[in-house]
């Protein structure tokens, strides 16, 4: 059963990290986005086996039906093309690779060399109601500033995408 | 079980992926794919942390209102896109360059 989980996990894993992968490199801009729904989801499935319920639950609605879409709305409202083959260009890839790599090292550097103090896990229990309750005591000024948030980019948004006709 | 380095390694992984994606790509969109990519990255390393060395739920807290965020910030950023493109007729991040005088 342990062996079965961890097995599953690691599927996981490479599904999060490939897609990934798939969504830098991929010559198409459509390919891109559905590769970052596995992505999403990998990262969703993470969380279950973080004990995380209700992230990955929000995860799934928020960023597969919610951010996605708007991205998939994105690139076709920003392509004259109306076919599944619009190309995106990539430039200085070999510069890109230098702080890349100079980034890459620090992080592993700083994971794998960190005594990283860890407590015993605990058993996982379902988090909503404990959420509920720290939204709303603790961090309820967050909370209240995120809708405020929201809604500013709510009407934001709508004011930067309407039509509006030049002057003249 | 699996412990906080293998979560802390996927997340670099993520991270650097997504800064890959928005220095290389010219596509708007790409760019903003990256961005994402970035963001899931820290909410990974806010929910491992909170499950592994605190104990308690301020770190999904924390990841939660990094998908707040995230939304507010692709809704407003597809705005802009879009005015970009009626502006210009492209999407690509280079051409833009109104503010440059």
């Amino acid at each position: 059963m342990e062996l079965l989980s961890e097995l599953i996990f690691y599927c996981f894993v490479v599904l999060t990290i490939g897609s990934a992968v798939v969504v830098v490199f991929h010559p198409r801009v459509m390919y891109s986005a559905f590769a970052l729904l596995f992505t999403f989801f990998g990262v969703g499935v993470l969380y279950l086996y973080l004990a995380a319920d209700f992230l990955a639950a929000s995860q799934l609605l928020i960023y597969v039906g919610g951010i996605l879409i708007l991205i998939i709305f994105g690139v076709f409202l920003t392509s004259s093309i109306m076919s599944l083959e619009i190309l995106q260009e990539t430039h200085q890839r070999f510069i890109a690779l230098i702080p890349i790599a100079l980034g890459g090292i620090v992080l592993l550097s700083v994971i794998l060399s960190t005594p990283w103090t860890t407590t015993a896990t605990t058993e996982a229990v379902p988090t909503t109601k404990l959420l509920g309750r720290l939204l709303l005591t603790r961090y309820l000024v967050p909370f209240e500033l995120a809708s405020l948030l929201l809604l500013a980019a709510l009407v934001g948004a709508m004011r930067l995408a309407r039509y509006f006709r030049t002057e003249e | 079980m699996h412990n906080l380095t293998v979560y802390l390694l996927i997340s670099a992984a993520l991270f650097l992926l997504g800064l890959l994606a928005i220095m290389t790509r010219k596509n708007a969109v790409s760019v903003l794919m990256g961005i994402e990519l970035m963001l899931n990255s820290a909410g990974l390393n806010f929910v491992a942390f909170s499950r592994f060395s605190s104990g308690n739920l301020n770190g999904q807290v924390a990841a939660l209102f990094i998908v707040i965020i995230a939304a507010a910030e692709a809704a407003v950023a597809l705005a802009i896109f879009l005015n970009l493109y009626r502006l210009k007729a492209t999407s690509d991040v280079d051409k833009a360059d109104l503010l440059q005088g």
